[in-house]
């Protein structure tokens, strides 16, 4: 990537949080300009401190970056001209009408009066606000609070825009919505988009590039079907019908050529496969001869969720739900 | 600069905005100062004829007083504002346009400012229609810019103990506390010759004393400027800490974001 066409560039950014909780550990990557950047990862990972790192609400401790060509250190007034940011949290003045809170955001990049007036109206129409445009935000939906929240984040066209985890707690079809406006961003305005998400499928479905993030660093870079690539071949899981106790399940297995990276957690088997088909008998007749009991068998072209599991050591799920102590800070910095 | 001023403008109309969004509330901060005239009114009608009050009608010593309390209390609760701005998100997402930061508390010192010169306008116009008398449209205006000067301390105060601190509970402790107390301990309901000895010490470093006062000597038949203008200074230099205070719990908010 050339000096021109990185949009985004952060390198060795590290932040701790008071009582030593490491939010963001040694980050660094490139965004290239006019493409949608996913940083996947389960919450606490350090997602949201990154962005807000990125578009100046804090500092890191140490570590540097540009975005849109400004050092966020030296030139914060330059970045903050240059993006638009849709943070994890809405941010909507709920007491003011939507048009009010279009109307305010662009006043403070100093648009001219009808440029905001025709610009505010625009993305009114565009997110499905025009008649809601007048009334004031407390009575909006939640989807519709997001929709302006974004609105927001457009209103003085940015050349940059930052989404942290846009479609969090939104019904599936708002969802969708929210994809095809987000994919037209980039292809349609040339707007560079980093997007932060813990859904894998959004990340997959949007980003050209990604990085998968875990406790602050960085565990994967590439785009998702070179990631999933890498993997090579299928992802074959396999529920137990009783918990794995004595690692005769990885025994048994480990003489079996057709599969590997198998992994156990209670009752539920991974592995890899270049044929899943073909390995599928094979696994199951070895593991009855083992005495092991088999509930449901599934084969998958691999997802990100593999991707996850082989460069985290943890599958998504898990992740989210044994997020430790101090990375569960992040989550609660951003509701303060 | 201009932006400065036009973004902290712009800050103005959305708190106004949302202010005269809620008429209840705004009918709620004025009747308890209403109730406050017309009931001390009348229940301390005749304590102006202790010897040594020197005031000729309780209603004339009694209203700039409130107008000062008012300002007073509307100032303390600017916190809260700040605390739900805050709990929203919208300062953040205010954080990272190019607002000049300024704005974020100037625009709520303004329309504080704003709203006292409307508080106090309907409170002296009660003072009037139940008999007080002033010589001089003067007087009410250094009234009026004394206690905003008070307010805007106790704005700055309060926003800076909310962006400190981060709960209602606290700022709405604060103002109980503190604001109360500051006003029993000033000339607002008493002449200060008649409270005991201790009292008329604490009200000499009482920034609300110092506004009663000036704005009473104000619009005295024939003021004596030197105290106003001293009181005033007070007031200036008090405002300023405070203000200077804020910006500095708002850098703190900021940092620890």
């Amino acid at each position: 990537m050339s000096e021109a066409t990185r949009a985004i560039e952060a390198s060795g950014l590290v932040k701790t949080y008071p009582g030593g909780v490491r939010a963001l550990d040694g980050l660094s990557f490139e965004v290239e300009a006019g493409t949608v950047f996913g940083m996947l990862g389960p919450n606490g990972a350090g997602k949201s401190t990154t962005v807000k790192i990125l578009t100046t609400l804090s500092r890191p401790d140490e570590g540097q970056a540009r975005v849109g060509g400004f050092d966020i250190l030296r030139q914060p007034d330059g970045v903050r001209r240059t993006i638009g940011v849709v943070a994890q949290r809405s941010g909507v003045d709920k007491e003011a009408t939507g048009r009010e809170n279009l109307r305010l955001q662009g006043q403070l990049f100093g648009m001219g009066r009808r440029d905001l007036e025709r610009r505010a109206s625009e993305l009114l129409e565009r997110f499905g606000l025009a008649e809601a445009a007048d009334r004031i935000v407390r009575t909006y939906s939640g989807g519709m609070q997001r929709r302006l929240d974004i609105a927001l984040g457009l209103i003085h066209g940015p050349q940059i825009l930052f989404l942290d985890e846009p479609t969090t707690g939104l019904d599936p079809e708002v969802r969708t919505g929210m994809w095809e406006e987000i994919s037209r961003l980039a292809s349609e305005e040339g707007i560079t988009v980093l997007l932060t998400t813990h859904y894998l499928e959004e990340a997959d479905r949007l980003a050209r590039r990604l990085v998968i993030v875990d406790r602050g660093r960085i565990v994967a870079e590439g785009e998702p079907e070179q990631l999933k690539g890498e993997l090579r071949g299928d992802a074959i899981s396999i529920e137990l019908q009783d918990p794995e106790s004595n690692g005769r399940v990885t025994h048994a297995l480990g003489g079996v050529g057709e599969v590997r990276d198998v992994s156990v957690d209670g009752r539920s088997l991974r592995a890899r496969a270049d044929d899943g088909a073909r390995a599928v008998p094979i696994v199951l007749q070895t593991l009855e001869a083992s005495g092991v009991r088999v509930a449901s068998v599934t084969v998958a072209r691999p997802s990100l969720d593999d991707v996850y599991l082989r460069y985290t050591g943890r599958t998504f799920s898990q992740a989210e739900q044994q997020t430790p102590e101090g990375h569960r800070n992040e989550k609660k910095e951003a509701r303060r | 600069m201009t932006a400065a001023l036009q973004h902290t403008w712009y800050m103005t109309v959305r708190h106004l905005r949302a202010l005269f969004r809620q008429p209840a509330w705004v009918a709620l901060t004025l009747i308890q100062p209403i109730i406050w005239i017309l009931l001390y009114g009348q229940l301390f009608k005749r304590i102006v004829q202790i010897p040594g009050f020197g005031a000729g009608s309780y209603i004339d010593f009694l209203t700039p007083g409130i107008v000062v309390m008012t300002v007073l209390f509307s100032g303390g609760w600017a916190g809260m504002g700040l605390i739900w701005d805050l709990d929203n998100g919208v300062i953040d997402r205010f954080l990272v346009t190019p607002v000049s930061r300024g704005a974020l508390i100037g625009g709520r010192l303004v329309q504080l400012g704003l709203v006292a010169v409307i508080q106090s306008a309907i409170l002296v116009s009660l003072g009037l229609a139940l008999g007080a008398r002033y010589p001089e449209l003067l007087g009410l205006v250094v009234l009026v810019a004394c206690s905003v000067l008070l307010g805007a301390a106790f704005a700055s105060l309060s926003t800076a103990l909310a962006a400190v601190v981060r709960k209602e509970e606290t700022v709405i402790a604060a103002v109980n506390f503190v604001i109360l107390p500051l006003t029993f301990l000033s000339s607002v309901f008493m002449a200060q010759n008649l409270v005991p000895g201790w009292i008329r010490s604490v009200a000499r470093f009482n920034p609300v004393n110092w506004a009663v006062v000036a704005g009473r000597e104000a619009l005295s038949a024939t003021p004596n400027w030197g105290i106003v203008f001293a009181r005033a200074g007070y007031l200036l230099l008090f405002a300023t800490v405070c203000a200077w205070l804020a910006t500095r719990a708002f850098r703190a908010y900021q940092r620890s974001v």
